[in-house]
C-alpha cells in the first residue's frame, strides 16, 4: 500500500490512518487508510452504505471517529482553525426554508475575511434569477447549486462536495464539473463523493473506490482501469466462442455477459480484429455496436463491489 | 460573458463582530417573517391587552385594569420570545441541518448564540414599543424605575432562552413546537399574566410563584404598577433559573 519514504513538502490535503466508526453495533467503517493529496481532486466512489458520507463527515468535523487518525490540512478535523480553510457542502439541506437564495449566500460570505463576490458567483452558477427566492421553493437542482456556492465563498484552501451533482441536470452538472476543474487550477484541493463514475473518471486526479467501510482500490481513473483494450460486441445470444478462441492469438479470452453481449480480451490489435470479423462473417453473425475500449471506472467498481443491490 | 472569479485560496474568518452582526440581521428578520411566531410574538399580546383592559372579564382586584394587565403581557412578550420562538425556531434549524452547517463556518458556537441572544433582544425591543404605546394609549401610567424593569426582562430573557434552548436540545422539532406551544399556554394562564395569582387555592399559591413568568410579572407589576425598588424575591427566581437552564441547556445543546 503505502511506501514508508517521506514526503517533506507536500503534506496531504487530508490523511486518514485505520479509521473505525461504529453505530451502535453496526461498523460503518472499519480500518480505512486513504490520502487526498493538496491541490489535487479526490474522489470516493463507493455503493450506497459503503462509507462515504460517515467519513467524509468525520474530515469535516461533524462527527467522531471511534479509531484511528484523522488530519486535515495537517491539524484534527475539530480545529476551529480549519472553519476557515474548509468549504463545506452537505449532501442535502443546511439552509434555513425561508432564507432567500441571495440571502443565504451574502450572509455566509460575511463570514469571512476576503470571499468572493457572492453576486458573480450566483450568475456563474445559473442562479441570478433566483436571488430572491426562497430556499424552499428552489428546485432540488438549484439548491444543491447554492450549497456548492456557499462551500467555496470563502475562497477555501480544500473543499469537500458530498455528492455534489446528485440531482443536476445535464448543463448543470457540466457547470459544477467546469467549476471543480477551475478550483483545481487554482490550487484548492478538492475531496468528493459520487455515484457517477463519468464524474470520478472525468474529474479525478486520484480515485478511491470504498467498500463497507474499507478501501478496496485507489490510484488514477487511467491507473485503476488499467491500458489493456477489450473487444466489444452484441450479437444472437449462445454464440460457440470455443471455435472463435482456437482462431485467435493464444492468450486470448472471450465471454459472453450478459447474454447476447461479447467482450473478447488479450493482445487486441489488428490481427485480433480481423479474426474476429473474419469469424463472424463465417458464421453469418451480425456484430452490432462492434467497439475496442478499455475497461471503464464503472466495470473496475462493479468487479471489486459486486452487483448485488445494497 | 464570464465573469472573473479568482479561487486561489485566500482564507481567513471576518472579526467576530461582523460575523455576529449578519448572524444576528438573520435572526431577526426570520423571526419577524415567520407569520406564526408573530402571532404570539405580537398579535396575542396586543389582543389580550386591548380586549381584557377594555371588557371587565376579569377581576384584577381593584386599581386599574391596564396598569395589572400590561407588565403581565409585557412578561408574555419576553417568553414568547425567548421561550416558545427559540425553542421552535432551534428545534426545525437542527432539523434542516442549519446548525450544522453552520457549525462548517468560521462562525464560533459563542458567535453564534451570542447572534441568537441579540436576535431575542432587538425583536423585544420591538414588542415592548408596541406594547407600552398601547397601554399608554389605553390610559396606563406607568411608575417606578424604568432601569428596574430593564434588569428584569434581561433576567427573565435569560431564564426563558435557557429553558428554550433546552427545550430544543431535548426533544426532536415536532416535539418542540407542540411542547413550547403548549407551555406558553399554560404559562399564560397560570404565571398571573391576565389572571391574578391571588384567585389561586393557597395550596398551589407558593409553587406558581416559583414559575419564571410568575417572578417576571410579579416583579414588573411591583415596580411599574406598585412603584417599588428592584423586587430582590423576583430577581432570586429569575436568576436561579437563568443559571440552572442556560447551565442544562449547554450541556445538552446538539448541533445535530
Amino acid at each position: 500500500m503505502e511506501s514508508p519514504a517521506v514526503e517533506p513538502a507536500a503534506e496531504p490535503a487530508v490523511e486518514i490512518i485505520e479509521l473505525v466508526k461504529r453505530y451502535g453495533g453496526a461498523t460503518a467503517i472499519d480500518g480505512l487508510t486513504l490520502r487526498a493529496g493538496r491541490g489535487a481532486v479526490t474522489a470516493v466512489l463507493g455503493p450506497n452504505g459503503a462509507g462515504k458520507t460517515s467519513t467524509v463527515e468525520i474530515c469535516e468535523g461533524f462527527r467522531k471517529a471511534d479509531a484511528g487518525t484523522v488530519r486535515v490540512l495537517g491539524l484534527p478535523p475539530d480545529a476551529p482553525a480549519l472553519r476557515p480553510k474548509v468549504g463545506v457542502m452537505l449532501q442535502s439541506g443546511g439552509v434555513p426554508p425561508a432564507m432567500r437564495c441571495g440571502e443565504w449566500l451574502r450572509l455566509v460570505a460575511r463570514f469571512y475575511a476576503r470571499p468572493l463576490d457572492a453576486g458573480t458567483l450566483l450568475t456563474r452558477l445559473g442562479l441570478s434569477d433566483h436571488v430572491r427566492t426562497p430556499y424552499r421553493r428552489l428546485s432540488g437542482g438549484q439548491q444543491q447549486r447554492l450549497s456548492l456556492a456557499a462551500a467555496v465563498i470563502g475562497r477555501p484552501e480544500l473543499v469537500f462536495l458530498d455528492e455534489p451533482t446528485a440531482g443536476l441536470d445535464p448543463q448543470a452538472r457540466h457547470a459544477c464539473w467546469e467549476l471543480v476543474g477551475e478550483l483545481r487550477s487554482a490550487g484548492v484541493s478538492v475531496v468528493l463523493t459520487t455515484h457517477h463514475m463519468d464524474e470520478a473518471e472525468r474529474l479525478a486526479d486520484q480515485v478511491v473506490i470504498i467498500d463497507r467501510g474499507r478501501v478496496v482500490a485507489e490510484g488514477s481513473p487511467a491507473a485503476l482501469t488499467g491500458a489493456e483494450r477489450q473487444l466489444r460486441f452484441r450479437a444472437r445470444p449462445g454464440l460457440a466462442l470455443e471455435e472463435l478462441l482456437n482462431a485467435l492469438p493464444a492468450g486470448s479470452a472471450a465471454k459472453e455477459s450478459p447474454a447476447g453481449h461479447y467482450i473478447i480480451e488479450g493482445q487486441v490489435g489488428p490481427e485480433l480484429l480481423a479474426t474476429a470479423t473474419a469469424w463472424c462473417a463465417a458464421e453469418g453473425v451480425m456484430a452490432d455496436d462492434l467497439s475496442i475500449e478499455r475497461r471503464t471506472l464503472e466495470d473496475v467498481f462493479l468487479e471489486l463491489t459486486g452487483r448485488e443491490l445494497r | 460573458m464570464t465573469s472573473a472569479l479568482d479561487f486561489t485560496p485566500a482564507p481567513g474568518p471576518a472579526p467576530l463582530p461582523r460575523m455576529v452582526l449578519a448572524q444576528t440581521g438573520a435572526e431577526v428578520r426570520a423571526m419577524l417573517r415567520n407569520g406564526e411566531q408573530l402571532l404570539l410574538t405580537l398579535i396575542i399580546p396586543v389582543l389580550l391587552l386591548v380586549g381584557f383592559s377594555v371588557a371587565p372579564l376579569i377581576d384584577v382586584g381593584g386599581g386599574s385594569r391596564v396598569g395589572f394587565l400590561t407588565p403581565g403581557v409585557l412578561a408574555l412578550a419576553v417568553m414568547s420570545t425567548a421561550f416558545t420562538g427559540q425553542a421552535i425556531a432551534t428545534g426545525f434549524e437542527r432539523r434542516y441541518g442549519v446548525l450544522k452547517r453552520l457549525g462548517a463556518t468560521p462562525l464560533s458556537r459563542t458567535g453564534l448564540m451570542l447572534a441568537k441572544t441579540l436576535a431575542v433582544i432587538a425583536v423585544e425591543a420591538v414588542q415592548v414599543a408596541v406594547l407600552v404605546l398601547v397601554a399608554l394609549a389605553l390610559g396606563w401610567r406607568p411608575q417606578g424605575s424604568a432601569a428596574a424593569a430593564l434588569l428584569l426582562i434581561l433576567l427573565g430573557t435569560a431564564a426563558f432562552s435557557g429553558l428554550g434552548l433546552l427545550m430544543a436540545g431535548l426533544l426532536r422539532a415536532e416535539a418542540t413546537l407542540a411542547a413550547a406551544n403548549l407551555v406558553y399556554l399554560l404559562l399564560l394562564a397560570a404565571g398571573g399574566v391576565v389572571f391574578p395569582l391571588s384567585k389561586f387555592p393557597d395550596s398551589v399559591r407558593p409553587i406558581l410563584e416559583l414559575l419564571p413568568i410568575s417572578a417576571l410579572t410579579g416583579g414588573l407589576r411591583a415596580v411599574l404598577t406598585g412603584g417599588a425598588a428592584l423586587p430582590l424575591g423576583a430577581v432570586a427566581v429569575l436568576a436561579g433559573w437563568a443559571v440552572v437552564s442556560l447551565g442544562l441547556a449547554a450541556r445538552t445543546f446538539r448541533w445535530e
